[in-house]
């Protein structure tokens, strides 16, 4: 089960990332995780929300290059060796991550974590076989 | 030395006989050999046989940047190809570059007009000189080479680049003079400084710089630094290449060599000739060239001219340093820029057209640098930055490729690019001249 992740193109510039956040916050779309990628001269920001419909029509109608991105939110147990017995699973199996982030938030006495993988249907398949929890996009809105 | 004493210093009535007769040659040559040329003159109503004096260049229709891209690569030729000892090229506005070739007696009217580029900077028998224009299909550097072996000067043909080397070139052999564009020989100083070398203790007395617009409140950093007399030298390849015009050791003008370039200044929209001392653009025949000769052709360089005679004696007219461009044309490191080539770079890429600017910048000291600025969009913007990365680079790449030199590619929010009345802002230039 896959949930929609926003990717935004921000430059380096002082006030660009609250720039985003206050048109989000202002408009009642609430952040659940977030990171950034950053380089020399521009950044990345990739946000999961509650609403991401509403969320990159405002994005878009304010000037942002903003795309969605479909990742997977897994759920890992939250005490040493919890992320490394998911990843496990991904190295023997030769799934690529591309990025991973974890939430602001957890629903459980689990952590939860954002990852984009390089080929997100067989990614889908090996976590299934593996019965990796997955969190449905249903239960991030209702964070 | 005035290398040709008899034409430079001429009467004026002595030069405007020896123009006229050129032109009455030329225009009947280029009439039964070039058959644009034929049909630019029957539409314009010019039969040949009527132009008998320098005053009938008035009635004959011009010739632009455009006549040389429409007509490329041979059309705009007067002779055929297998008369054609040379070609160089230049680049064009859009797609193809812009050609020219010379034939035997061509390339000896270049080396005769940079023999006098290379005297009225103050050249003697005797001298050495350190070529540091680049050699190859860009004029600069085989321009003053042939110059320098009719004057039988030694030559140092080092090209541009290599810094370190041109610097080791000119303590070993100790030139007198030497050429490059205005930025390398500042940038050159630097150098020299880094390797413990003092500048003002140089061996080049004379410097004779063009290709790129420059100040005169750089003139006087380049003479303080380097110690020696800094002057400006105009062409451009369509002309002859390097050639057209030069300074002489009084720096008040540039001679222009108008017993075979002839001169006018003119407004752009009119096309009118303008008042002597008025700014305008420069428009140049080429009377005497058999490859390609060109009939008034507009430079787009702004000027202004004058007929006074010199304190160095030559009477040739004077043309001022350029003033500006008639077009979006700017020059860097020598090359010409036009925001088309871009354009057309980016619409290869991504199929549509972004927000693009062109930065120039020039650092104390440094060479000019290029940077791009790309407004990222929708359709080619990605989460991840290696994509990112890979789209920057491909552009930088291609832009590279068409322009031939290196520029840095930035990409930034849609919308940062200032628009004035919907148009995008194509070129900053941050060059302080």
């Amino acid at each position: 089960m896959r949930i929609t992740q926003i990717s935004i193109f921000l430059e380096n510039r002082q006030g660009r990332l609250y720039d985003v956040c206050s048109l989000l916050g202002s408009n009642d779309v609430n952040i659940r995780a977030l990171t950034i990628a950053e380089t020399e001269s521009f950044g990345v920001l990739r946000i999961v929300v509650d609403k991401s419909d509403a969320a990159i029509r405002l994005l878009r109608e304010n000037q942002f290059v903003a795309n969605f991105t479909d990742v997977i939110a897994i759920e890992v147990p939250d005490k040493p060796g919890g992320l490394a017995s998911v990843l496990k699973v991904f190295a023997e199996n030769d799934v690529n991550i591309e990025y991973m982030y974890g939430f602001v938030e957890k629903f459980s006495d689990k952590a939860l974590l954002v990852m984009r993988f390089e080929d997100t249907d067989f990614a889908q398949q090996i976590l299934a076989k593996h019965n990796v929890h997955v969190v449905a996009e249903k239960d991030i809105q209702g964070l | 030395m005035i290398w040709k004493q008899d034409v430079e210093c001429a009467s004026r009535a002595d030069l405007q006989a020896l123009q006229s007769a050129h032109l009455k040659k030329l225009i009947p040559y280029i009439y039964s050999n070039c058959p644009v040329y034929k049909r630019k003159l029957d539409a314009a109503g010019v039969s040949p046989d009527k132009i008998k004096s320098i005053d009938d260049i008035k009635r004959l229709p011009i010739t632009t940047k455009e006549d040389m891209r429409d007509n490329y690569p041979y059309g705009l030729f007067s002779c055929p190809q297998n008369r054609i000892n040379e070609i160089h090229v230049s680049s064009g506005t859009t797609g193809n570059p812009t050609l020219v070739g010379y034939t035997k007696d061509d390339l000896k009217l270049w080396g005769d007009v940079m023999a006098r580029v290379l005297c009225c900077a103050g050249a003697e028998p005797g001298d050495t000189i350190q070529i540091a224009y680049g050699y190859g299909l860009f004029t600069g550097g085989l321009g003053f080479h042939y110059g320098a072996l009719e004057m039988g000067l030694r030559i140092l043909p080092t090209s541009s680049g290599q810094t370190a080397r041109q610097l080791k070139v000119m303590q070993d052999f100790k030139p007198r003079i030497i050429a490059c564009t205005p930025s390398y020989v500042l940038y050159m100083a630097e150098e020299a400084k880094d390797l413990g070398i003092d500048p003002t203790k140089g061996n080049w007395k004379i410097g004779i710089f063009g290709a790129e617009p420059w100040s005169e409140s750089m003139r006087r950093e380049i003479e303080s630094i380097w110690n020696m007399l800094a002057t400006d030298v105009y062409g451009l390849s369509e002309i002859i290449g390097p050639g057209v015009a030069q300074e002489c050791t009084h720096k008040d003008g540039l001679h222009i060599f108008s017993d075979v370039f002839y001169p006018e200044v003119v407004n752009p929209k009119t096309g009118e000739q303008v008042a002597e001392g008025e700014d305008g653009e420069l428009m140049i025949t080429t009377l005497t060239k058999q490859g390609i000769p060109l009939i008034r052709y507009g430079t787009r360089d702004v000027v202004s001219i004058r007929y006074d005679t010199c304190r160095c004696g030559r009477t040739s007219p004077r043309i001022s340093k350029i003033k500006g461009r008639t077009d979006d044309m700017i020059v860097v490191r020598g090359i010409n820029v036009f925001p088309s080539q871009i354009e057309h770079v980016l619409i290869g890429i991504e199929g549509t057209q972004p927000y693009y600017q062109i930065i120039v910048d020039r650092q104390a000291h440094r060479l000019d640098e290029v940077e791009v600025l790309v407004e990222v969009e929708q359709k080619f913007f990605s989460d991840e930055i290696r994509h990112l990365h890979e789209i920057r680079d491909k552009i930088k790449r291609e832009i590279e490729n068409v322009l031939s030199i290196g520029v840095k590619v930035t990409l930034v929010e849609p919308k940062t690019i200032k628009r004035s009345e919907g148009k995008a802002t194509r070129i900053v230039d941050r060059r302080t001249l």
